[in-house]
C-alpha cells in the first residue's frame, strides 16, 4: 500500500531494525546471508578484527543452505577480493534463496495490510529469535569495531562455516597480489562515494578499518544504496535518527557496556565521576552488569559536591537522588531528568568559537554519563535523551542562542506533557472502559499509570476491589496501598508468595512496565513476570499499562542480558528486625553471592493486552508502534 | 553550584581569655604552628570554594585577619573580609551582610573549625532534600585526660557544645529536636506533632554541632528579618527552624514554592498531575506525609520545611576550638592522631622538628611533637606530646609534657611544664613549675614559682 514501505517489507519479518546497527544493514542482511560466507572468507579464516564487524553474517546458515553453500564452493574456488568487488557491482546474485524461505508473498501482504494480525505476530516472533541473536552480535561488533578483538563469542557461530571451508582456508590467507590491492583500493573509493551519495549518515560506518573490511561491506553498501534510492524517505528518516546515536557511542560509555570486559571497565573508570568499588562477591551469571559496593558511593559523591564543575547543580541533584533511591519509577526518573536538563539549558551559554549544537550535545552527553554512573538509565530515559539530542541536532543554525534555548525548553515541556502526562490520561481513559462493577483487580508493585487508572475508576463510582501484590525489598506497594486506601478504595494487600492463592478471586491483572520491547516482551519491576505467569495459568487477562515513549526496538528473551542489580544488602537485611542477621558479614564469605535483580522480562505469551496512548494493542503490535512513533517523533 | 560560603570568625572570645588578646584574635590562635583559620580555609580550597565572605567581629581583629589572609592566601582564595560590631552574635553578623548574600544556598562555617569533613557532603545532603537548613553533627571528640583539672568556671559554653540533645528521625536524615546543653533543664520537651508525624525519634547526646550549616538563603533572610532578637545561629535560629518545621507559616513567599520540587507552581491541571507523579514516585519524608494527611482533612495543605542533618563519619576528624581544653586537645590531635590534616610531613620518629631548630646534647623530642622554626633547646631537655612554636629559647633540663608553647617564649633552665598552654613572648624564669596552667601573652613567671591549674595573665587583662 505504501510504496516507501514495500522494499523493507520484503525482508522484514526476519530483520526488524533491532538494537544498534549501521543504518543500511538490516534490509540487506537477508540478501547477503548466502553471499557472505563467500565474500567474508578472509576474516573467517584469518581471524582478523574485521570479522567482528561482520558478525551479522556469521550466523550458521540453516541446514539446506549449508548444502547449497558447499555446492557453490565446489564450483567456485577460492574467492579473491576482486570477485567481491564484482559482486558488489552486480547486486546479490544469490539473494533469491532467502526470499523464498522467509518471505512468502502472504507474509508480505499480511504485514503491510494488517500489521496487527496474530498470524503475522507469530511469524514475527519466530523471526525475532534469530534477529535478536543478530542484534546482540551486531551491537557487540559495532562497539568493538575499531579496537577490541574479543573473538570467542563469534567463535561458536563461525565453526560451521570454518569447517566448510577448511579446504580452501590456506589459500585465503595469502597476501593479496598487486592487482588485488588495487582492486581493494578502488573498492574503498567506491564505498566512500556510495556513502557520500547516501548522505552523511554512513560516513561513520564507512570509515574503513582495513581493506578486508571494505570488501565485505561493499556488497552491503551497494545493496543498501539501491534500497535507499527506492525509498529515500525511509533512509532519510534513519539518517537523522542515527546520527545522535553515533555521537553517543563515541563519547560516553555505552548504556549496555559489558562489565566483564576488564579493558573497557578500566577505561570507563578513568572517566567516571562517581568512585565505584566493585563488589567482591559478584554474581557469576551477571558479571556483564555493573555490580558495585553500594555503601561507599553516596558519601563519595556527596563529598565531591563542589568539585564537579562540569555537572550542572540541577543534574547533580537528580543524580544524587537516583543514587540515594529517592526517585524511582520510569516516569518520575524521566521527568526529573528532563527538568534538570531544562534547568541546565536555561543556564547554558555557548562558549566562544563553539557552536551551540555541538557544545550542547557534548554537555548533555557529559550529564548523561554522569547519570548513568549514578544509576543505569531506564529505557524511558534513553528514549527521552535520544529525543532531546535529535532536537538539538535539528536546530537550525540561524537561530540565536536565546531562541534556540527557548525552543529546546519548550520541546522538553511538550515532550513531558504529550508523551507522559497526556499519554497517561489517554491510558486511563482506555483502561477505565475495561473495569466493570464487581471486578477484582490485581496489581504488582507501584505503577503510576495503574494508580491513576484505579483512582479514576474509583472517582467514576465503579465498584471494584484492588489486590496489591508486593515484594521485598522495596515494598513499593505499601505506598500505593496507603494512597489508595486514603481515597477509599477497597484494597487487599499481600506479598508475592501468596499470589497463586489470591489469583483465584482476581478478574483482571493490571501491571505497569518499565519498557515494552519490540517482540512484545514486557520489561518491568522484578516479580511482574511471576504475577503474569500465574495469571495466565488461571486464565486471568493481563493488561499492561505503558506509555508509548517507553517502547523500545530492542528484543530481549531473558532477564539476564540486560538488567540492573540492586544493593545486595537490601535483601540480606530486614528493616526493623535486627535479630534476623544470619547473613551479617556475607561479603566475607567466598562462596555466597546475593542477587538482587531489579527488572525481569515477561514473555509476550503471558500478556493479553498492552494499553498505550495509541490504544489497546496486542503485544505483537509493539513493533508497529515503535516504527510509527519514531517517525512521528522525528518528523515533527 | 550556586553556593555562597560565609566564614564566621568571631573576634575575641571570652572563653579563651588568657590565650586570646587584642593582638591575637581567636581564629589566629596557632594550632600546630598555623592559625586555626588556615585549616578551614584550606578545607574550602580543597573543595574548590575559592570565593568567600568572611565576617569578623571588631575592626581591629578584622584588620589583623585580612592582613594575614592576604599574605598567606593571596593567589589562592578570594576573600572579602567584613567587620561587624562586637557582640552582635552569629545571627547578627549574617544580618549585617544580608545584602551580600545572593546565591540560592548559603554555607555558614565557623572559623574555628578543624575538620576534614568535606563541606560538599553537607551541601549535597542539603540539596538532595531541598532542605531549609542542614546542620552538620559530628561525634564528640575524645577530650584529654586532664579535663577535670582545667578551670571549671569557663567551661559553660564548652558543655553547651558538647552535651547537645539531638532528636533524629529513624532514617537519621532529619532533625526533629535540638537543644543545647546549657538551656537544658532536667526534662526535655518534644513537640507532639513532630513526634507523631515522624513516628519515631532517636535521641542522641553524643553528637556535637560542628557549626557548619547550609541554609536556604530565602529562609535565612526571612528568619533574620522577622526575628530581630535572634542572636545566635546555633541557639536561636536553628532550634526555631526545627521547632516550626511542620507549621512554617513564615515562608509563604518564594521559599515554599521551590521547596516541594519545581513542579509546584501549579496552575494548569497537567502541572498538578506532574508534581503528583513526581511526589508519588519519590520516597516521601515524613514532612510530605504530614502535609498530605492534612491536605485531605483541611482545604489548605500545611506548609512544611525540612531540617536535615548530616552526621559525619566517626573516622573523620572534626573539632571546634571553642574552649581552652579544646585548644590543647586539637593541638594534641593534629600532631598526633589526626596528623594527616596538618599537612606536614612527619619524620620517622613521628614528630616534626624544623631543620633550623637547634637541639642540645641528650635532648629528646618524643613522638607526636613539633618544634618550630629557629627554636633552640639546651641540653638534657625532654619534650613529649607537645608543640613548641617558632624562635623559642629553652634552657637545659626542661621538661615539657602535653603542652603548647607558642612563639618567642623563653624558658629558663630546670623548668617543668605539664598540660599547660604558654602564649607568645612569655618568659619563664629558672625552675618554674607549671601544671595545667594557661599563661597569657608576655607574662613573666618568676623564678622558682609553682602554679597548678591557674590562669596567669598580665594584670591589665584580668
Amino acid at each position: 500500500m505504501d510504496p516507501r514501505r514495500a522494499p523493507r517489507t520484503v525482508s522484514d519479518p526476519k530483520v526488524r531494525h533491532v538494537g544498534f546497527f549501521a543504518p543500511g544493514a538490516p534490509p540487506d542482511r537477508s540478501h547477503s546471508v548466502p553471499t557472505d560466507p563467500l565474500t567474508s572468507s578472509p576474516p573467517v579464516s584469518g581471524i582478523s578484527p574485521a570479522s567482528n564487524s561482520l558478525s551479522p553474517v556469521m550466523i550458521p546458515p540453516p541446514r539446506p543452505l549449508s548444502t547449497d553453500l558447499s555446492r557453490q564452493f565446489a564450483h567456485s574456488p577460492p574467492v579473491s577480493p576482486l570477485r567481491v568487488a564484482g559482486a558488489a557491482d552486480s547486486p546479490f546474485p544469490v539473494g533469491s534463496y532467502n526470499q523464498s524461505e522467509f518471505l512468502s508473498p502472504t507474509t508480505t501482504t499480511e504485514y503491510s495490510e494488517d500489521p496487527l494480525s496474530p498470524s503475522w505476530g507469530r511469524k514475527g516472533s519466530s523471526g525475532n529469535f534469530t534477529s535478536s541473536l543478530l542484534a546482540g552480535e551486531i551491537e557487540m561488533a559495532l562497539e568493538e569495531q575499531n579496537s577490541v578483538f574479543n573473538l570467542p563469542r563469534d567463535g561458536g557461530a563461525n565453526v560451521e562455516i570454518q569447517e566448510l571451508r577448511a579446504v580452501s582456508g590456506k589459500q585465503m590467507k595469502e597476501k593479496p597480489t598487486k592487482a588485488e590491492r588495487r582492486a581493494i583500493q578502488e573498492a574503498q573509493r567506491a564505498a566512500k562515494a556510495a556513502a557520500k551519495g547516501q548522505g552523511s549518515k554512513t560516513s561513520a560506518a564507512a570509515t574503513v578499518v582495513n581493506p578486508v573490511n571494505v570488501n565485505i561491506k561493499k556488497p552491503v553498501k551497494a545493496v543498501s544504496q539501491k534500497k535507499d534510492n527506492s525509498s529515500v524517505a525511509v533512509s532519510e528518516k534513519r539518517v537523522s535518527d542515527r546520527q545522535p546515536d553515533k555521537d553517543r557511542k563515541k563519547e560516553i560509555p555505552h548504556p549496555r557496556m559489558q562489565f566483564d570486559d576488564a579493558n573497557r571497565v578500566e577505561k570507563a573508570k578513568k572517566r567516571s565521576v562517581v568512585k565505584q568499588i566493585e563488589a567482591r562477591n559478584r554474581v557469576e551469571l551477571f558479571r556483564h552488569l555493573p555490580q558495585y559496593e553500594y555503601g561507599s558511593r553516596l558519601p563519595d559523591l556527596e563529598s565531591k559536591f563542589f568539585q564537579l564543575d562540569p555537572v550542572h547543580p540541577a543534574v547533580y541533584k537528580v543524580g544524587l537522588r537516583y543514587l540515594a533511591g529517592d526517585i524511582s519509577g520510569g516516569n518520575a526518573r524521566c521527568i526529573a531528568m528532563l527538568q534538570a536538563f531544562q534547568e541546565s539549558i536555561k543556564d547554558y551559554s555557548t562558549p566562544q568559537e563553539k557552536s551551540l549544537i555541538r557544545d550542547l550535545t557534548t554537555k548533555i552527553n557529559g550529564y548523561v554519563s554522569y547519570l548513568i554512573e549514578c544509576r543505569p538509565l531506564s529505557i524511558s530515559m534513553g528514549n527521552a535523551i535520544r529525543f532531546l539530542k535529535t532536537r538539538i541536532a535539528q536546530l537550525s543554525l540561524n537561530l540565536s542562542e536565546s531562541e534556540a534555548k527557548a525552543n529546546l525548553i519548550s520541546c522538553i515541556d511538550s515532550f513531558i506533557t504529550e508523551k507522559i502526562i497526556l499519554a497517561d490520561k489517554v491510558i486511563v481513559k482506555h483502561a477505565v472502559t475495561k473495569i466493570r462493577d464487581g471486578d477484582v483487580l490485581l496489581t504488582h508493585g507501584s505503577s503510576s499509570a495503574v494508580e491513576m487508572i484505579l483512582s479514576h475508576a474509583h472517582e467514576l463510582g465503579k465498584m471494584f476491589r484492588v489486590v496489591i501484590v508486593d515484594s521485598r525489598p522495596k515494598l513499593e506497594g505499601q505506598k500505593l496501598l496507603r494512597r489508595l486506601v486514603g481515597k477509599g478504595v477497597h484494597c487487599t494487600y499481600t506479598h508475592i508468595n501468596a499470589v497463586s492463592y489470591i489469583m483465584h478471586e482476581v478478574t483482571k491483572v493490571l501491571l505497569g512496565a518499565s519498557s515494552v520491547l519490540s517482540n512484545g516482551t514486557v520489561y518491568s519491576r522484578v516479580g511482574t513476570a511471576c504475577v503474569a505467569m500465574v495469571a495466565h495459568q488461571f486464565r486471568v487477562p493481563v493488561l499492561i499499562c505503558c506509555e508509548a515513549y517507553k517502547f523500545h526496538e530492542r528484543v530481549q528473551l531473558d532477564s539476564i542480558c540486560s538488567n540492573e542489580l540492586g544493593d545486595p544488602d537490601a535483601i540480606s537485611k530486614v528493616s526493623g528486625r535486627n535479630e534476623i542477621n544470619a547473613l551479617d558479614g556475607w561479603a566475607n564469605t567466598e562462596n555466597l553471592q546475593l542477587l538482587n535483580l531489579t527488572y525481569d522480562a515477561t514473555p509476550s505469551d503471558y500478556v493479553s493486552m498492552i494499553i498505550t496512548d495509541y490504544g489497546m494493542i496486542p503485544p505483537t503490535s509493539v513493533p508497529v508502534i515503535v516504527r510509527e512513533y519514531r517517525r512521528e517523533n522525528l518528523w515533527i | 553550584m550556586d553556593f555562597q560560603v560565609v566564614v564566621l570568625a568571631g573576634g575575641f572570645s571570652k572563653t579563651l581569655v588568657p590565650l586570646v588578646s587584642k593582638e591575637v584574635p581567636k581564629v589566629l590562635l596557632p594550632v600546630a604552628n598555623r592559625p586555626v583559620l588556615s585549616y578551614v580555609l584550606e578545607l574550602l580550597e580543597q573543595n574548590d570554594l575559592r570565593k568567600l565572605v568572611k565576617v569578623v567581629e571588631g575592626e581591629s581583629a578584622a584588620l589583623l585577619i585580612s592582613s594575614w589572609i592576604s599574605s598567606t592566601f593571596v593567589d589562592r582564595l578570594q576573600v572579602e573580609v567584613t567587620a561587624v560590631p562586637e557582640d552582635v552574635g552569629t545571627a547578627g553578623a549574617l544580618r549585617a551582610i544580608d545584602h551580600r548574600l545572593t546565591a540560592k544556598d548559603i554555607l555558614v562555617l565557623s572559623g574555628d573549625l578543624v575538620s576534614e569533613i568535606p563541606p560538599g557532603a553537607v551541601a549535597a545532603a542539603h540539596r538532595r532534600h531541598d532542605a531549609a537548613v542542614t546542620a552538620m553533627l559530628c561525634s564528640v571528640p575524645v577530650s584529654g585526660p586532664s579535663e577535670s583539672g582545667s578551670s571549671g568556671a569557663k567551661d559553660k559554653t564548652k558543655k553547651a557544645g558538647r552535651y547537645n540533645i539531638v532528636g533524629l528521625d529513624p532514617t537519621k536524615q532529619f532533625l526533629l529536636h535540638i537543644a543545647a546543653g546549657a538551656e537544658m533543664d532536667k526534662d526535655i520537651r518534644v513537640q507532639k506533632s513532630i513526634l507523631r508525624a515522624a513516628g519515631q525519634m532517636e535521641i542522641r547526646a553524643d553528637l556535637m554541632d560542628a557549626h557548619m550549616y547550609a541554609f536556604k538563603r530565602s529562609v535565612l533572610q526571612e528568619v533574620l528579618n522577622q526575628k530581630e532578637n535572634f542572636q545566635s545561629l546555633r541557639r536561636d535560629v536553628l532550634p526555631y527552624l526545627v521547632r516550626t518545621q511542620l507549621r512554617s507559616e513564615l515562608f509563604l513567599n518564594g521559599a515554599q514554592s521551590d521547596e516541594n520540587g519545581s513542579g509546584m507552581d501549579a496552575v494548569q491541571n497537567s502541572k498538578v498531575l506532574l508534581s503528583q507523579l513526581l511526589a508519588n514516585a519519590s520516597t516521601p519524608s515524613f514532612h510530605e506525609m504530614y502535609a498530605l494527611d492534612s491536605a485531605e482533612s483541611a482545604p489548605i495543605s500545611r506548609k512544611t520545611h525540612k531540617c536535615c542533618v548530616y552526621i559525619a563519619n566517626k573516622s573523620k576528624y572534626c573539632a571546634r576550638l571553642n574552649s581552652i581544653q579544646a585548644f590543647s586537645d586539637i593541638n594534641r590531635d593534629i600532631v598526633g592522631d589526626a596528623s594527616h590534616i596538618s599537612g606536614y610531613n612527619f619524620s620517622n620518629h613521628n614528630n616534626i622538628i624544623h631543620p633550623s631548630a637547634v637541639l642540645g646534647s641528650k635532648t629528646t623530642v618524643g613522638p607526636h611533637c613539633m618544634v618550630g622554626e629557629g627554636s633552640q633547646m639546651g641540653d638534657k631537655c625532654s619534650v613529649k606530646k607537645s608543640v613548641i612554636g617558632r624562635h623559642c629559647r629553652i634552657g637545659s633540663n626542661v621538661k615539657i609534657v602535653n603542652s603548647v608553647v607558642m612563639n618567642h617564649v623563653s624558658i629558663g633552665d630546670g623548668c617543668s611544664i605539664q598540660g599547660s598552654i604558654i602564649c607568645s613572648n612569655v618568659q619563664l624564669q629558672e625552675r618554674a613549675v607549671l601544671k595545667d596552667c594557661q599563661v597569657g601573652a608576655s607574662f613573666v613567671v618568676t623564678a622558682g614559682s609553682e602554679y597548678k591549674g591557674e590562669s596567669l595573665a598580665k594584670k591589665e587583662k584580668q
